[in-house]
């Protein structure tokens, strides 16, 4: 699977001219073991590039979109970061393994309670898990590098962006289930001004055909 | 067993019937459990139930006429029982379309969905199309008695939908088939004599009894309204169903909705208390709490579809697609002089002027504020009021709208047509307001911009350049078209509403480059980019060439959500692996996947039983197999594109969607069969004359059909203003005389085959019942491509085409 994701990264980033995904990243992703994170009836698909099920109308992203997530986060070793929709637990893993401490919340009980049991079982100490409401983020465990808000969201919580340090970056999906549309990518200023920027996954030149 | 004399009509008449209300109800409720495409898709291939009725007679009728009596009975109680079991059978077999391009179990699943739901149509079939073989002297009244039954079916369907929930209509339509069973059980004199009463006694129970579990939906868990029931605490805490759609008003009292769909970042208010409003599981919309004061209103400011507030004074605003009042709030908030609302759907203004009165402040009757039924283009052409803002934001769920969903429904609100109604309908200096979520690459906003610079060329305006404005957040973009130039205090207006909510300006009269792509940022300002070369010398050859459809919707072309290239399609699936799939359009794939299933089984249906009983189906004088499938199919097809192409052109005159469509078919159905019933005279009038009775038929029915493209736009106009009743009327008896003559050549090609040999009959009857579930679909294909004035014009070739078959 990680095999794949660099080949897709590097043919993308040869399409693009832009740098890959990095390998602390790859990296990362190389050392979840991501069968643990899906339901037992879709292990054989766990290492497939594509998105699954996770019940409740949830779904573990396609591997690669993880990737690009993660990439876009630039996790430092140093770095606290807040994910609002724990899902499956598998970004939240991802994330343990390249930050200092990952905080994660999920709205849907029994998915928080199977996200927070597998986390343990997989030795993802660093991981703090909660079930409530994203909205306000987790002030005890702030401020934040870096936030990922993988929850349905018609706009990008006020409490989030307080939340997220100076220079720091948060990273929405904008889509629906198994159907990531594009990246929201909300950086905050060491002036505190926000720029967004938005980034689709593939490297599609749109504009006139003939690229 | 008594030999009967007469078919078992009133039987006939009550399966049709049913068979068309149950399509119709499959509709709804696979748009309630999956979404309204994969529904459209499933209805369509399940329908060749019909035409696989139509082989299985031909090819089983020596042994199923000598039993019609006990064969009919059974077929039509089957379908009472199936249209029932294989419903429920379908939704638990688990598929879901979202996976089917990455799970290989899923396309195994849609066939075993396709198989059940096929079965009720098979057996409905079954009766009517071995009626026709069993009484082959007669066949123009069976045909009537089947369409008239057909016609009464679909406004049946819609008063029962009105009545009753989705599930409690379905239990009706499986007792219609038990009466059905029961009234040719007494009539054919099947025993034992008990049986019309026991078949009664299992329609009242099942008629009777309310939808209990055993019949409840069961919604996909991707659909909005499952993920949001998923949450702890949340509760429905209203229901309503009618045929426009099931909605279902929602509280979340531990994770509140917060629904302000792109506010600026730079807000840092939260949106007051909201009720989530979802249509048919899909959404949601906003009932937001409201008493009166300004203050928790102020998220509405921070919207991109806020701006036209801040370039005018105290306007009187026109909302259109009022929907729960979120669009009321913010033009009240921003003391909006006079506001007319629109909204299409009663139960959704009677949800929020009284059930949650007390909740949402009855925003419809605040000071100043006047709410109207009806639909938002129709209501536009009826009145003469002008006003000084008109604004439309998000009439659909971003959900439903990022994947394409509605790229095959047509819309009337979005065409070049429209455009110049909603400008003409301004004040001087009056702005049109457009709001549409953000897609990437720009697919909406695009679209609405080449629309919005047609309509004024339409209009004859010089410079279109200096009257539009369009500005993007980072999740919706707002166009303004305005009625008049825009001024330099405007901009001024424009820039600061943009700078302090960080929204970026795409496009405005003599907009400086410096100032694109600053707080949203795009890796190139696409937007500018495609309003910049729409506005210019080379916009054909950039529409032509960008890789999506935005070239502009217009009322003959109504598909504005139709965004789908061909030749991107090879590109997005070979970037499956980067994600690319969800930039495809859904709609338009599934529904050329869509004619694909269909013509394949099509094909199945016709010829392998033409193989296989290629020794029992015998040459009539003069007709020869492919000349009766030439026939047949060709009336089936023509007969299917007259009818949709019309419905779309009376959807714009009835000015509503759904009672459009059935008033239209219904006037079809009812005259076409009253024109079957005169078919026999006729044929007996014209006996030795030089044209065939089908000759006056086809030229009549193409003189009425081409002479209506023309002549209908013209009528239509000056009779907007007419109430309801009387353009219903009219509708009605404009669709008569055409009708009437399409409903002669199937039993007048049917009476001749049925001359030469019973064996062709069913035969006939099925590929026209193939054509028909075919033409259907290539119908809506055809008019996304080529017009619907096109569709009407090949439908009057195909009608001369078969006048060549008929001997």
């Amino acid at each position: 699977m990680v095999e794949e994701i660099a080949a897709v990264a590097r043919s993308a980033a040869a399409e693009s001219g832009k740098p890959a995904i990095s390998a602390a990243v790859t990296a990362a992703l190389a050392r979840v073991p991501r069968h643990r994170f899906v339901p037992p009836d879709q292990e054989h698909a766990a290492y497939e590039n594509r998105p699954l099920p996770i019940g409740f109308g949830q779904t573990i992203s396609q591997p690669y979109i993880v990737a690009l997530m993660t990439d876009l986060m630039r996790v430092e070793p140093n770095h606290v970061v807040l994910e609002v929709g724990t899902g499956s637990g598998y970004q939240a893993a991802v994330l343990a393994e390249l930050a200092q401490s990952v905080c994660t919340i999920e709205i849907i009980e029994p998915l928080a309670v199977e996200a927070q049991r597998r986390l343990q079982q997989q030795g993802y100490t660093r991981v703090r898990t909660k079930t409530g409401d994203g909205y306000y983020g987790w002030e005890d465990c702030g401020p934040f590098d870096s936030i990922i808000v993988t929850a349905a969201a018609s706009h990008v919580p006020p409490p989030l962006i307080r939340q997220l340090k100076p220079g720091g970056r948060m990273v929405i999906p904008v889509g629906t289930a198994f159907l990531t549309q594009h990246l929201l990518l909300v950086a905050k200023n060491t002036d505190g001004t926000i720029v967004t920027r938005q980034v689709l996954p593939v490297r599609f030149v749109p504009l006139t055909g003939g690229h | 067993m008594c030999r009967m004399s007469s078919p078992p009509l009133a039987a006939v008449a009550l399966l049709s019937a049913a068979a068309l209300g149950y399509e119709v109800l499959l509709m709804r409720l696979f748009s309630i459990i999956l979404w309204h495409h994969f529904a459209y898709m499933i209805i369509s291939v399940a329908m060749l139930g019909y035409g696989a009725a139509g082989a299985f007679v031909a090819l089983m009728q020596r042994q199923l006429l000598p039993r019609f009596e006990r064969v009919f009975v059974a077929a039509a109680a089957g379908f009472g029982v199936t249209a029932i079991g294989c419903f429920l059978l379908a939704q638990s077999v688990g598929f879901n379309p979202l996976e089917m391009l990455w799970d290989p179990g899923q396309p195994l699943r849609l066939l075993i969905v396709y198989a059940l739901l096929s079965l009720p149509f098979f057996c409905a079939a079954t009766c009517v199309c071995l009626t026709f073989s069993r009484f082959a002297d007669a066949p123009h009244r069976i045909y009537s008695f089947d369409i008239l039954g057909a016609g009464a079916g679909c406004l049946a369907i819609l008063g029962a939908l009105s009545v009753t929930s989705p599930a409690g209509a379905l239990q009706w339509i499986g007792a219609l088939g038990l009466v059905a069973a029961a009234l040719a059980a007494q009539r054919l004199r099947v025993r034992p004599r008990w049986l019309p009463a026991a078949l009664l006694g299992g329609a009242a129970v099942l008629a009777i009894n309310s939808p209990s579990q055993w019949a409840a939906l069961h919604p996909s868990a991707y659909k909005d309204l499952s993920q949001t029931l998923a949450i702890r605490d949340t509760r429905v805490v209203a229901e309503r169903s009618s045929p426009m759609g099931w909605i279902t008003v929602v509280e979340s009292p531990l994770i509140p909705f917060r629904y302000a769909p792109g506010m600026s970042l730079n807000a840092i208010m939260e949106p007051p208390p909201q009720l989530g409003v979802f249509t048919d599981g899909d959404g949601p919309a906003a009932l937001t709490r409201y008493d009166g004061k300004s203050e928790p209103l102020a998220y509405l400011d921070a919207l991109t579809s806020a701006l036209p507030y801040h370039l005018l004074e105290r306007p009187r605003v026109l909302v259109l697609g009022a929907g729960a009042g979120g669009d009321v709030l913010q033009a009240i908030y921003h003391g909006a002089r006079e506001i007319d609302a629109v909204e299409v759907n009663p139960q959704i203004v009677d949800l929020v002027q009284h059930r949650f009165a007390d909740y949402s402040g009855m925003p419809y009757s605040a000071t100043g504020v006047r709410v109207h039924i009806g639909e938002a283009r129709h209501f536009v052409m009826a009145h003469a009021d002008r006003f000084e803002l008109i604004q439309m934001s998000l009439l659909d769920a971003f959900g439903a709208s990022s994947a394409g969903l509605y790229a095959i429904s047509e819309s009337y609100l979005y065409t070049v047509e429209a455009l110049r109604e909603y400008l003409d309908h301004l004040e001087p200096g009056g702005l049109l307001a457009i709001t549409r979520w953000v897609n990437l690459p720009p697919r909406d906003a695009l679209k609405l911009f080449a629309t919005a610079v047609a309509a004024l060329e339409a209009r004859g305006s010089e410079r279109p350049a200096l009257q539009l404005v369009l500005i993007r957040g980072w999740k919706t973009a707002t166009l303004l078209v305005k009625n008049g130039e825009v001024t330099s205090a405007q901009i001024v207006a424009l820039k600061e509403f943009c700078h302090s909510r960080s929204f970026d300006v795409a496009y405005y009269p003599g907009i400086d480059p410096a100032e694109l792509n600053r707080f949203n940022v795009l890796e190139r300002p696409e937007f500018h980019e495609g309003a910049l070369a729409l506005l210019g010398p080379q916009r054909e050859a950039f529409i032509a060439s960008y890789k999506f459809n935005i070239a502009p919707a217009t009322d003959d072309h109504p598909y504005f959500f139709e965004f789908f290239k061909w030749r991107t399609l090879p590109e997005l699936l070979a970037l499956k692996a980067q994600g690319g799939l969800p930039l495809l359009e859904w709609a338009y794939p599934v529904l050329a996947a869509t004619l694909v299933q269909a013509a394949l089984a099509s094909l199945l249906l016709i010829l392998l039983p033409l193989w296989i009983g290629a020794g029992r189906v015998h040459k009539v004088v003069g007709w020869s197999r492919w000349r009766v499938t030439a026939y047949f199919a060709a009336i089936g097809f023509a007969f299917m594109f007259i009818e949709i192409a019309f419905i779309q052109k009376f959807i714009l005159f009835l000015a509503h969607p759904l009672y459009a469509v059935a008033v239209v078919l219904c006037a079809f159905l009812v005259f076409a069969g009253l024109g079957s019933r005169y078919s026999s005279r006729l044929r007996a009038k014209l006996h030795g004359a030089r044209l065939q009775p089908l000759g006056w038929v086809v030229v009549a029915t193409g003189l009425f059909a081409l002479s209506y493209l023309v002549f209908l736009p013209v009528v239509f106009r000056p009779l907007l203003p007419l109430p309801d009743a009387a353009r219903i009327a009219l509708s009605i008896g404009l669709i008569a005389p055409l009708a009437f003559t399409m409903g002669m050549p199937f039993p007048l090609g049917l009476a001749s085959v049925a001359g030469g040999s019973r064996d062709l009959v069913a035969w006939a009857w099925g590929i026209n019942a193939c054509a028909s579930v075919v033409a259907a679909i290539l119908a809506t294909l055809l008019a996304i491509h080529l017009g619907l004035n096109a569709v009407v014009v090949l439908a009057v070739a195909l009608y001369v085409l078969a006048a060549v078959a008929y001997r």
